[in-house]
């Protein structure tokens, strides 16, 4: 680990301000972080410690949602009463994440930051252009089983290691930030995380400085909510492919449905046209085939990841069969 | 396991304790130190080129005992434990959050002591395996561990044990696991598979599983 000044931050604009200085980097859980700072993978001079900060409530919406503090522990997140019973898509995906001792450190807006979990991303002494810019793809030619099959470039395969993501994507949620000089935005989750394009090094639409405060969740959808991951062992792994679905249906039609994909592609990816053929559909394979087909339009394999093509179809296809049983 | 032997491990944990004190106090650890820059022991893989950075002051309530040190900012928790109070009873598996041996207990919460700085828990109380007994009496989770031989080499062991009891807390208080059916009432009465899914978090590499299940799960049975 290289080297840094330690600082606590009595404010989220303070913190801000400091976050712009060169070398700076925030930390909250760290679980993410000093993995990456042990490997020397990050390298900040200065670490600026938000952990203290008040951000850690849950509140009820005037519009009949909730705002997520950042600093919401996963585990707390996944354990508190209001998202178990009208977001269970939201606990059921924390509760996929990671293991418990990380849950329970791992905060809200370092889950939705945390980095990619490519191997040659971790490795100093290979090529990566989100790690190096310009130093080009190990990834491409590599050991790509892990990797994305939607959305990636020349540049990077990678995908976003987040399970939370994924069911807050089918959620619709919005991310609040605020900057140095304590002007507040709104982001959606839609537009927080973007694909590698010609620069994988950048991978949220967040400027220099502008902190996340709070996730905030719409009132839920109707409908069923499943959240399916599949994975290499049954617990403590990231997704090879994840589901998370909010599926409205009667008497075996659809009303609407919301899938929202992990372990495919740099950010948690929706697919609108997969979402429109099922609605007003009836519940049938055919349907399912349907909305896969155009889900998986343009997916593309490395060679070892080939095989998520086809995974992602059959858990789409248990995943709609599952949410629409009458 | 006959009585015997589940009696002897007590004592054989007291031995190892007072050898490991009174080589302390002899100075063989302090010669040991020397050899060796104190950052690479403080902080695991540095570059030696790097000069430290400031020092800090960090206060934390270790077993009940308030401890102060003066430590390198990137001292982990785990190395602030293991090579500043010689509390070596957490142990470094990985030294990356993915094996659960270091795991200890922050006000009454199971993490991955690795995975923090010792600098951002200042004020905090923190439990170790070193904490759990009381003189003789062991903590109910370390006399099932050894009446169930939940076991064999024992690395992992003291971080299952700090988690099993996070686990059961956790579990009290309502919390549910990804196994668990029905997520708005997580059933009282932990089901194997919920505590295989809730210990996910700590490697057994002698794949002592069915035992330290059976282990917490005896313990889970028992009002507290």
């Amino acid at each position: 680990m290289k080297a840094f000044t330690y600082q606590r931050a009595d404010s989220t604009t303070q913190a801000a301000a400091a976050a712009v200085k060169p070398g700076a980097k925030i930390i909250a859980g760290g679980t993410n972080l000093l993995d990456l700072m042990k490997l020397q993978v990050e390298t900040p001079s200065r670490l600026v410690d938000i952990s203290r900060l008040p951000l850690d409530k849950i509140e009820e919406t005037p519009g009949g949602g909730l705002r997520i503090g950042a600093l919401v522990r996963n585990s707390d997140l996944a354990a508190d009463r209001r998202v178990r019973q009208r977001y269970g898509v939201l606990s059921r995906a924390l509760l996929a994440g990671a293991s418990a001792q990380l849950r329970n450190k791992a905060t809200t807006g370092g889950n939705l930051l945390q980095r990619t979990r490519c191997y040659y991303f971790y490795d100093v002494t290979k090529p990566c252009n989100k790690r190096s810019p310009g130093s080009g793809c190990a990834a491409l030619a590599g050991f790509n089983r892990i990797h994305a099959i939607l959305g990636t470039s020349d540049h990077c395969i990678a995908t976003h290691p987040s399970d939370m993501a994924v069911a807050m994507r089918a959620l619709d949620a919005n991310v609040e930030t605020v900057d140095r000089e304590g002007e507040t935005k709104i982001i959606p989750i839609a537009e927080f995380h973007r694909l590698p394009g010609t620069t994988p090094e950048i991978e949220t639409s967040l400027k220099p400085g502008e902190i996340i405060t709070a996730v905030t969740l719409p009132p839920p959808p109707a409908g069923v909510q499943v959240y399916r991951k599949v994975r290499d062992r049954a617990s403590y792994a990231f997704a090879l492919v994840s589901v998370a679905a909010i599926v409205d249906s009667a008497q075996g039609r659809i009303r609407s449905a919301r899938l929202a994909f992990g372990g495919l592609a740099l950010k948690p990816w929706r697919s609108p046209q997969a979402e429109q053929s099922l609605a007003n559909a009836p519940a049938t394979m055919a349907t399912f085939d349907t909305a896969a087909n155009a889900l998986l339009e343009g997916a593309r394999g490395f060679g070892g990841n080939d095989f998520k093509i086809p995974l992602t179809r059959r858990t789409l296809h248990s995943v709609l069969a599952e949410t629409t049983r009458a | 396991m006959d009585e015997n032997e589940s009696n002897t491990a007590p004592d054989a944990s007291n031995a190892f304790e007072v050898t490991r004190r009174t080589v302390i106090e002899t100075g063989t650890t302090a010669l040991l130190l020397t050899t060796l820059p104190r950052a690479a022991l403080a902080v695991g893989p540095v570059d030696a080129n790097e000069p430290s950075l400031p020092a800090v002051t960090v206060e934390l309530r270790i077993n009940g005992n308030l401890r102060s040190l003066t430590l390198d900012p990137r001292t982990t928790l785990l190395d602030a434990l293991r090579e500043h109070l010689a509390l070596t009873g957490s142990k470094k598996g990985c030294d990356h959050g993915q094996c659960g041996a270091c795991t200890v207990l922050i006000e009454g919460r199971r993490i991955n002591s690795c995975l923090t700085l010792a600098v951002m828990h200042d004020g905090q109380s923190v439990t170790t395996i070193e904490g759990l007994a009381e003189g003789d009496n062991l903590h109910p989770l370390q006399a099932a561990f050894v009446e169930h031989d939940g076991f064999q080499c024992g690395y992992c062991t003291s971080g299952q044990i700090c988690s099993a009891i996070g686990m059961l807390a956790e579990s009290r208080g309502g919390m549910p696991s990804y196994v668990t059916e029905d997520l708005t009432h997580p059933a009282a009465e932990l089901s194997d598979a919920e505590i295989r899914e809730r210990m996910s978090g700590n490697i057994c590499r002698c794949a002592a599983y069915p035992n330290i299940v059976a282990a917490i799960q005896q313990v889970a049975g028992t009002p507290t």
